[in-house]
């Protein structure tokens, strides 16, 4: 029996699993409503932009991985429908979804395919076309049709909950949210790619108008148009296509729960969990001291206060005071979102991996007027399903 | 099938009316969970035999034990507000079609006996302040039930 599974074992023979690393990506000008392209049209753009960041072909990829959140557009044939826009014509293209973390489960698959030795380089692909269908009520489709989706209250009820819950247990205030709006907004000005790319007061965040109690509408990521594409290229590959590759150093992946319900308001768990392992894995032992960048998911402003306490970020509680003192702002000890993150372009499905672009785009140091200066370490995060978390790390330095 | 054109000549195909019915199974615990409800009024947990937690709504396995339960617990229609919110704006119910009326009250409830949470709708009280984490509420039910989480209207503060 252990001579045949010995056999089967692509493994054997001397093949080990690779270095990976990010050499180039992609994005489109991400929009409320690309209404002058369909959505393989808009992804094409993000593809072409991929390869030419690398100065490689389409002949130069080996296979495709692409993704999005089907419900939203009602196409649920995506690998397929998307041939020839992505460049997949007699390629091995695959489809992964999960939700709100597409887009970093898009990565994370993709650097499995890539470290397994079965594919050298790697076009990775997340879309999303919102201004197709209406978002809320499509969201609540993704729950559970007999004890979720009849009292539902979609995503931004959902995300009230925690927040409401948070604002009760440390007494913070509404205020300590639109800092973070405040904060993202000012970031994303230096985007070019940026859906949002004005600045907010304070006082704008908190007299938009009331959504979901604490919520109003500019704690809110926005309903937004977008592709991007990334590219990843093995340990033999990667240095010959790039100076300056963003490594992969780790990545870590939890989902807990399938109701809403089972979740406890006390932090994100998964986030906790994850956090965890990257970090043993990968030897963090002070987030806020040797991370250089983090590119996080924040669907909602409360999210960039909660869940950087549950990433051990600082004490629970405290996120407030990191976020007032400046800490995570552009020119502190450890920004958050250069790129102004979901809160100023949050095409769903692509919305995960352009955090995962980004953050490499820190650490090839081309993140032109967003750029953190001499970034070597760079965590990408993605956010989705249940209050599930995936976690990327990426360096400058070959692991 | 409607079409549409823009002002530049491009044009939109919207789908129109067109809905996909399904049929879901409900399960043979999450059935008897219904069952209770609408002829009772009563609400049911399950026990997981490992850890003990008594989880609301049923299912069949606990997630973390990674057991089969099988051992029904009855749960008081009675419990405390885990967060809650009010909703003021306006989305499209896919399961009517229709826009919610607002505003709307939507909670997180531990019933007595559970271990896990509850949501439904909140009656909003005129006065709004007296809803807060850690308030009383209770079920009411429809007069006529058929077997859904909708035999429940919603919750309401007990004090009410
Ligand atoms: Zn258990």
């Amino acid at each position: 029996m252990r001579a045949v599974a010995l056999c089967l074992c692509p493994f054997e023979g001397g093949m080990m699993a690779r270095r990976v690393a990010i050499v180039g990506s992609g994005q489109t000008y991400h929009s409320g409503g690309r209404t002058d392209v369909n959505a393989q049209e808009m992804i094409t753009e993000a593809v072409v932009r991929a390869l030419e960041s690398a100065e490689l072909t389409i002949d130069d990829i080996d296979g495709i991985v692409i993704g999005n959140m089907d419900h939203f557009e009602g196409i649920n044939y995506v690998d397929t429908w998307s041939v020839p826009a992505t460049g997949g014509t007699l390629k091995p293209v695959i489809k992964l979804t999960t939700g709100g973390t597409t887009g970093t489960t898009l990565a994370i698959g993709g650097y499995h395919l890539v470290a397994s030795g079965f594919f050298s380089k790697l076009l990775v692909i997340g879309w999303e076309k919102n201004s197709e269908s209406d978002t809320t009520a499509a969201i609540t489709t993704a729950f559970d049709p007999i004890w979720d989706r009849l009292v539902f209250a979609g995503a931004i009820g959902g995300l009230a909950v925690e927040a409401q819950a948070y604002l009760a247990r440390y007494n913070h205030k509404k205020e300590d949210a639109a800092r973070v709006v405040v904060r993202d907004r000012k970031h994303g000005a230096n985007n070019p790619y940026a859906h949002m790319q004005k600045e907010v007061t304070i006082k704008q965040v908190l007299s938009s108008p009331p959504l979901a109690d604490p919520l109003h509408f500019l704690d809110m990521c926005p309903r937004t148009d977008g592709a991007c594409a990334v590219i990843f290229a093995d340990e033999y590959s990667a240095e010959k296509i790039c100076d300056r590759p963003a490594w992969i150093l780790g990545t870590s992946v939890r989902h807990n729960a399938a109701f809403s319900t089972d979740v406890n308001f006390d932090g994100l768990k998964t986030m906790e969990s994850a956090a965890r392992e990257l970090f043993h894995k990968t030897g963090i032992t002070d987030p806020l001291e040797q991370l250089d960048v983090i590119e996080m998911y924040l669907p909602y402003s409360y999210a960039g206060l909660i869940w950087i306490e549950s990433l051990g970020l600082c004490k629970k509680g405290d996120g407030p005071r990191l976020v007032w003192d400046g800490v995570t702002d552009m020119g502190g000890k450890l920004p958050i979102n250069p790129s102004g993150g979901p809160i100023c372009a949050n095409p769903i499905g692509a919305t995960g991996l352009i955090r995962v672009a980004e953050a490499a785009l820190q650490i090839q140091n081309r993140a032109e007027k967003r750029q953190v200066p001499d970034a070597k370490i760079a965590l990408a995060t993605g956010f989705g399903g249940c209050f599930w978390t995936d976690l990327v790390l990426l360096g400058a330095k070959k692991p | 099938m409607i079409t549409e054109e823009n002002k530049q000549g491009l044009f939109f195909m919207h789908s129109g009316d067109a809905s996909q019915p399904y049929r879901y199974t409900v399960g043979t615990w999450g059935s008897k969970f219904l069952t209770e409800l609408r002829d009772h009024k009563q609400f049911y947990g399950i026990r997981c035999p490992k850890c003990k937690k008594v989880y609301v709504p049923v299912r069949q396995v606990c997630g973390p034990c990674f057991t089969e339960m099988t051992e029904l617990v009855p749960v008081s229609a009675e419990g405390k507000i885990v967060s809650y919110t009010i909703l003021r704006f306006q989305f499209l119910d896919p399961e009517t079609g229709e826009r919610k009326p607002i505003p709307y009250g939507y909670g997180i409830f531990r019933l007595d006996g559970a271990d896990t949470n509850f949501q439904h709708f909140i009656a909003v009280p005129e006065d709004e302040s007296r809803l807060f984490i850690g308030a009383r509420v209770r079920a009411v039910f429809r007069e006529e039930r058929r077997g859904s989480l909708r035999d429940i209207l919603h919750f309401e503060l007990v004090a009410d």
